[in-house]
């Protein structure tokens, strides 16, 4: 099937796209990478009688790593966060996580804004923005910024807290405490596809090796991302042995909500959250250092 | 009503090429239709399947997920650039003497995903070449021929030192 008509544009610059946003405002859709957007409009489930074209603006396409964090352009390609030794030696759990993202082709041309502002609730990147407690740097048509934390940002299905007519800049991972250790394990049929159940998570533990902090984000579960509060709060002040982990792993379900769908029932994708969890946990805390 | 067409211009397998395209007209789409290069298929039209597959600036990309007008000034590779001089690339040889097809519907998008991925992994582990593949749908050979033809063709390209970015002459 073919998309229908739209009128096209392709500004080079962030202040440039703002004013096409300011125009066009409803009747416009960003287009990034396109791997998720131009599905919806091959099959005629979305007709935006506007696209604009992001892929020039080549502003939103960086990669900023201080000892504070990392700092990601909207328009920067998932192949370049895979591909950045950068990300792989601060953010080990980032590189870990963005090879899961789809297929090599998809990764070649989908980007890091786009995967979150989609917000679909089966992908990995959302996951991370909340282990890692990420900001998000948002412009408005008339080009005054905002920041959003990461558990505001993910509303719903496809949701997200932008408004009509605003732009996601820029997101911020802050960098993990010292002591941290981390886990990435995803479920699918097969290796790309959206995941049946899948965990992102960070565990610091201090001197003692007892839990100060944890997060602990599960995707696939509903109908966002979301953060385990029952696990982590079952682990802090805890020195997370196999008995604690278990137990802490089990507390899961209180707060994930997931469907069934023709791809697995809400009892299997439970059943499978509450052992990834546990073996994440163990994971992460081996890592902890 | 359809919206205007654009000029679009880029460079397809070293030749300078020119069309005029609808935006919503998919880079597939302009390749098959204006350019009438049919090499590229078009097995779902949705991004799923990877019959699609083209180089664009030098990486694999799903050309049913592309508008042609994003191709403006860039840079395509496509099934029919792959051999040079009449020649079949490794990565062809190889499909050929693994039997690693059987309609051949898939195998363009397949052999564009081989070339990118062991052009930037010339040596893969074994475990790195399904998950290299994953973008790619095959609905006759259940995958085992297309494994071995990768491998083989990891061998080829090795011992031909990699082939340079082919540009296809067209006899």
């Amino acid at each position: 099937m073919k998309p229908a008509p739209f009128e096209y544009f392709a500004p080079t610059s962030v202040e440039e796209t703002c004013a096409l946003l300011a125009h066009y405002s409803d009747d416009a859709k960003i287009l990034a990478g396109g791997q998720s957007l131009v599905p919806l409009l091959a099959l005629r489930l979305a007709q935006p009688a506007v696209l604009i074209d992001i892929n020039p603006v080549r502003e939103l396409d960086y990669i900023q790593a201080s000892d504070a964090g990392l700092s990601i352009g909207a328009r920067t390609r998932h192949r370049t966060l895979e591909r950045s030794p950068v990300v792989r030696e601060q953010f080990p759990l980032l590189s870990a996580a963005v090879e899961w993202v789809g297929h090599p082709q998809i990764r070649n041309r989908g980007t890091v804004g786009g995967s979150l502002v989609h917000a679909d609730p089966a992908a990995e990147l959302p996951a991370l923005a909340l282990a890692l407690d990420a900001t998000f740097t948002v412009v408005d048509s008339s080009g005054s910024r905002r920041t959003l934390k990461s558990d505001e940002f993910f509303v719903s299905f496809l949701t997200t807290a932008l408004d009509t007519g605003e732009l996601l800049r820029e997101v911020s991972f802050p960098a993990l405490p010292v002591g941290s250790g981390w886990s990435f394990m995803e479920v699918a049929r097969r290796h790309g596809d959206f995941a049946l159940v899948g965990v992102a998570a960070t565990v610091t533990l201090d001197n003692a090796r007892t839990c100060t902090g944890a997060h602990i984000a599960l995707f696939g579960v509903g109908e966002t991302t979301v953060r385990s509060r029952s696990t982590e709060q079952a682990l802090i002040g805890q020195k997370p042995d196999e008995q604690v982990i278990a137990v802490a792993a089990s507390e899961v379900v209180n707060d994930i909500h997931p469907l069934s769908d023709i791809h697995a029932t809400a009892a299997y994708r439970k059943y499978v959250a509450r052992n990834l969890v546990e073996q994440a946990l163990t994971e992460a805390v081996q890592r902890a250092r | 009503m359809a919206s205007k067409k654009q000029l679009i211009e880029l460079t397809v397998n070293g030749v300078r090429r020119e069309g005029l395209a609808e935006p919503r007209k998919t880079l597939a789409d302009f390749l098959r239709d204006d350019l009438e290069l049919t090499g590229t298929h078009l097995g779902c039209e949705h991004g799923v399947c990877g019959a699609c597959t083209v180089m664009v600036n030098g990486e694999a990309v799903r050309s049913c997920l592309m508008f042609a007008v994003q191709a403006n000034g860039q840079e395509i590779i496509t099934i029919e650039g792959i051999a040079t001089g009449g020649k079949l690339h490794p990565v062809q040889e190889a499909f050929w003497e693994c039997h690693g097809m059987q309609c051949g519907f898939c195998t363009p998008g397949f052999v564009m995903s081989v070339y990118a991925f062991l052009t930037e992994n010339p040596d893969p582990k074994e475990e790195e070449i399904r998950p290299a593949l994953s973008g790619n749908i095959c609905r006759c050979t259940g995958y085992q021929n297309i494994v071995n033809a990768v491998r083989l063709a990891a061998e080829k390209m090795r011992e031909a030192s990699a082939a340079p970015v082919p540009a296809s002459i067209m006899e």
